[in-house]
């Protein structure tokens, strides 16, 4: 049974960090607001971006002589993920959630004897994967100093993946990253980026405009592949930076309610604590009275 | 009264403009370029110049690089660099005109960068006038 005093700290430690949690989610909440403006104000450039690109992928003529950031290297052997996550911890299953699938990835392509190249981008995810993946990272990033995440950063990331690429250092390029749905559910989610994954409905779709192109196709192409890839690594960014701020909400929010419930049985023990070392004292007295 | 199509200026972080006119002047990699309604459809990339949007209230932006798409009367402009230009004082311009100038002078770059860079640079002086 623990003395009064002990109850008495420990109720006034579980209160401040009540206080700490309850600040947390709202400064949370107040970056939730931007971060979500700016994840959704991202969403139709690279929207559009991904139609331009199955617009002029549909009209290439000769498949062979496209340009290779489009089609791939035609080999499957080494892939590099680019592994998107938080600089900052305290934010519920955010980091974990990308790195399981992650794992999970990395566990699948290491078993198909393919080769395995990761690039981390955050430190949360980095001190989880270097635990089993130390050797195969490749490069590390992180914004940490940075208070907001704007396009510069993707392009360093973006030229990152492309020089690689033109080395030939890989042949599959996938990001992982938390797509922000809604406050309480971010998804966790790979997607690929080289070669361009094409969803053949949306080519359907379209299939009816014929275009104009100036230059030809191909010079296009070259411009805007690596433009796309900066935007997808980009939106990625977006909806990370949400969902990040999303999670921390809804896990502070959580945290701030146990510690509350915390609060109410802890006050509960130590009130009957003192009410029995009361009861147990008025004994004391009147037993002590009554044997005079 | 002409006929109006929509415009719609997006960056990565957000739609910068969106609205009608009759006519957009784009500058296109190969060369100017005026967008009127029922043009064709067509895919395009930009160099460094002025895109005008024509109308009442005139809009001018500056922009390094983009990309185009014109279909079904809607124009969608694609880049991270534009800028009002009613929004860009002296002081900015001169320095980016001084980067250009010195990344101009120096000998290693290829044609293509030379091609782009000049153009800038001939952009920027003529915002000064």
């Amino acid at each position: 049974m623990p003395s009064l005093d002990d109850l008495k700290k420990r109720i006034k430690s579980v209160k401040s960090t009540q206080k700490i949690t309850k600040a947390m989610k709202m400064v949370a909440a107040a970056k939730l607001r931007k971060a979500q403006e700016s994840a959704e104000k991202g969403r139709p450039y690279s929207q559009k971006m991904h139609n331009i690109i199955l617009n002029l992928t549909k009209t290439i003529s000769d498949p062979e002589n496209a340009p290779k950031l489009l089609v791939g290297t035609g080999q499957n052997k080494t892939h590099l993920c680019v592994v998107l996550t938080a600089d900052r911890g305290l934010c519920g299953g955010f980091n974990s959630n990308i790195c399981k699938l992650a794992k999970t990835n990395f566990r699948k392509i290491i078993g198909e004897g393919k080769n395995l190249k990761i690039i981390t981008v955050g430190t949360k995810g980095l001190d989880q994967i270097k635990r089993e993946y130390d050797k195969h990272i490749v490069k590390r990033f992180s914004f940490k100093d940075r208070k907001q995440i704007s396009f510069n950063e993707a392009e360093i990331i973006g030229k990152e993946i492309i020089d690689l690429f033109n080395k030939n250092e890989f042949d599959i390029c996938t990001l992982f990253y938390n797509n922000f749905k809604n406050v309480i559910t971010q998804i966790p989610q790979a997607q690929q980026i080289i070669p361009t994954e094409q969803s053949i409905s949306d080519v359907e779709d379209r299939i009816n405009s014929s275009y104009e192109f100036e230059p030809e196709e191909d010079e296009i192409l070259e411009d805007l592949l690596p433009k796309n890839i900066t935007t997808q690594v980009f939106k990625a960014f977006l909806e990370n930076a949400a969902s990040e701020q999303g999670s921390r909400m809804t896990a502070m929010d959580n945290a701030t309610r146990n510690a509350g419930d915390l609060v109410d049985k802890l006050t509960i023990n130590y009130n009957r604590s003192r009410q029995a070392s009361i009861t147990k004292e008025l004994i004391e007295i009147i037993s002590g009275a009554e044997s005079l | 009264m002409l006929e109006k199509f929509k415009i719609e200026i997006i960056s990565p972080d957000s739609s910068i403009i969106k609205t009608q006119t009759h006519e957009v002047i784009i500058p296109s990699y190969e060369g100017e370029m005026g967008i009127l309604k029922d043009h064709i459809p067509l895919i395009t990339f930009l160099r460094p110049g002025f895109i005008i949007i024509q109308g009442e209230n005139m809009k001018k932006f500056f922009v390094e690089e983009g990309t185009v798409e014109f279909s079904n009367n809607n124009l969608t402009v694609l880049t991270s660099t534009a800028k009002d230009i009613a929004n860009m004082d002296k002081k900015s311009i001169d320095t980016l005109i001084h980067e250009s100038e010195k990344k101009l002078n120096n000998h290693e770059i290829s044609d293509k960068e030379r091609y782009l860079l000049s153009y800038k640079l001939e952009t920027l002086k003529n915002i000064n006038q």
